[in-house]
């Protein structure tokens, strides 16, 4: 599983990634989390900042942001 | 049933005697605070959800190759529904532009959008009056679509930078409609997230009314920006462009500025500069957008922030 976490970098983006990173932990699930701040690759994805792709996939963007237990629902749909 | 629990707190609890400062102040501030957070999240509310009915996806779609003048007015009414923090300014250009928005119907969208929103009229509705709640949003429209306008007919498209065109979006399967309690969900954290945000400005705003309620009669600004002053709209653009804040945090500067006296033109002036046009935003526009479009961009609307401002000047 390839997780990118887009935003340029505002607190919003870093929240995000943390959400994601406490969501994998608490499913004791392996990912790469890469962060994306780069607007050509953002704009690629997502218009509304920050955003969540899983495998290519967008699952999120703009705000508010998601909860932890919402994007844990995306990763257990995506592991299996 | 606010002015039931402000009188009851201010002349039964307290038993502050009616008629003094103390007691209008504080009656006023009861009143007043608890009144706005009410509107504030019930309106939120409904505007998120329409704002689940209006996801990007489909306001690119609304908008692509849409004729100018319609397709102007259409961006800077969803622009009402649909509020973007600086950081999404150029993921929202390039997926706009990208999809085949007018580079114009676009601007419309980008002056709208940090303007005119439901935080500013809830707030400026409760503070002020419907009626200056209803000039501004009207005001602030009217700004995004001259200057979209003017920036679709001066054909600057060259003026972008080139790599804006190379970005393809990547296709993604769109992720379904969503069910009313997503939409439910969504909306009780977004009232959440905006209540968090704006909760203190409001007391700061209503704060200071209050105080300028009870005690202040005398006007100070008057004399350096007030009605003597031809130049007072432009110091007010001149001195909120570099500012950098959302529509809730220039409420309580509002405040003090009109309950100082000054005219409601230059007030309305001030705080569209602050929310229309900001030091980040251009900084970060200018990613995309080469100097030219960007000068023309912020001075078009610095421009049509002016010219509001004196039309209400010289009507009120």
């Amino acid at each position: 599983m390839e997780i990118k976490v887009l935003g340029p970098g505002c607190a919003n983006c870093q929240d995000l990634e943390r959400r994601v990173k406490q969501a994998l932990s608490e499913l004791n699930l392996e990912a790469k989390v890469t962060k994306v701040t780069d607007f050509a690759e953002i704009g690629k994805y997502i218009m509304m900042t920050p955003g969540v792709v899983i495998d290519e996939k967008v699952y999120h963007e703009g705000k508010p942001l998601p909860r932890v237990e919402q994007i844990k629902t995306w990763l257990q749909a995506v592991g299996k | 049933m606010f002015k039931w629990f402000a009188d009851l707190v201010t002349y039964d609890l307290l038993r502050l005697p009616k008629g003094t400062h103390l007691a209008d102040s504080l009656n006023f501030f009861l009143y007043d605070v608890p009144k706005i957070y009410f509107l504030l999240i019930v309106v939120v509310f409904f505007v998120a959800i329409v704002r689940t009915f209006l996801p990007p996806e489909r306001i690119r779609k609304m908008l692509s190759h849409k004729k100018e003048f319609v397709g102007n007015i259409l961006a800077a009414g969803l622009g009402i529904f649909t509020p973007f923090c600086t950081c999404s300014a150029i993921p929202l250009f390039i997926g706009m532009l990208e999809s085949g928005v007018p580079l114009g119907v676009t601007m419309s969208f980008l002056v709208a959008s940090p303007t005119v929103n439901e935080v500013a009229l809830i707030l400026l509705w409760g503070l002020f009056g419907w009626q200056v709640a209803l000039t501004y949003i009207v005001s602030g429209l009217t700004i995004a679509v001259v200057s979209g306008l003017i920036i679709g007919r001066l054909k600057l498209e060259k003026e972008i930078e080139p790599f804006v065109f190379q970005v393809k979006q990547v296709k993604t399967d769109s992720k379904g409609t969503m069910t009313w309690k997503e939409r439910l969900n969504y909306a009780v954290e977004y009232v959440k997230e905006i209540f968090a945000q704006v909760w203190l400005y409001v007391m700061l705003g209503v704060g200071l009314g209050a105080l300028i309620h009870g005690y202040v009669p005398v006007d100070f600004v008057t004399q350096y920006a007030g009605r003597g002053n031809p130049f007072a709209v432009l110091i007010a653009v001149v001195i909120g462009v570099p500012l950098y804040s959302n529509a809730a945090g220039t409420i309580p500067v509002v405040q003090a500025l009109i309950g100082k006296g000054l005219q409601l033109g230059t007030t309305l002036a001030f705080m569209m500069a602050v929310t229309a046009l900001s030091l980040p935003e251009f900084i970060i526009l200018r990613k995309v957008l080469k100097p030219k479009l960007l000068l023309t961009f912020f001075g078009t609307v610095a421009l049509g922030i002016i010219a509001i401002g004196y039309l209400f000047n010289l009507i009120f």
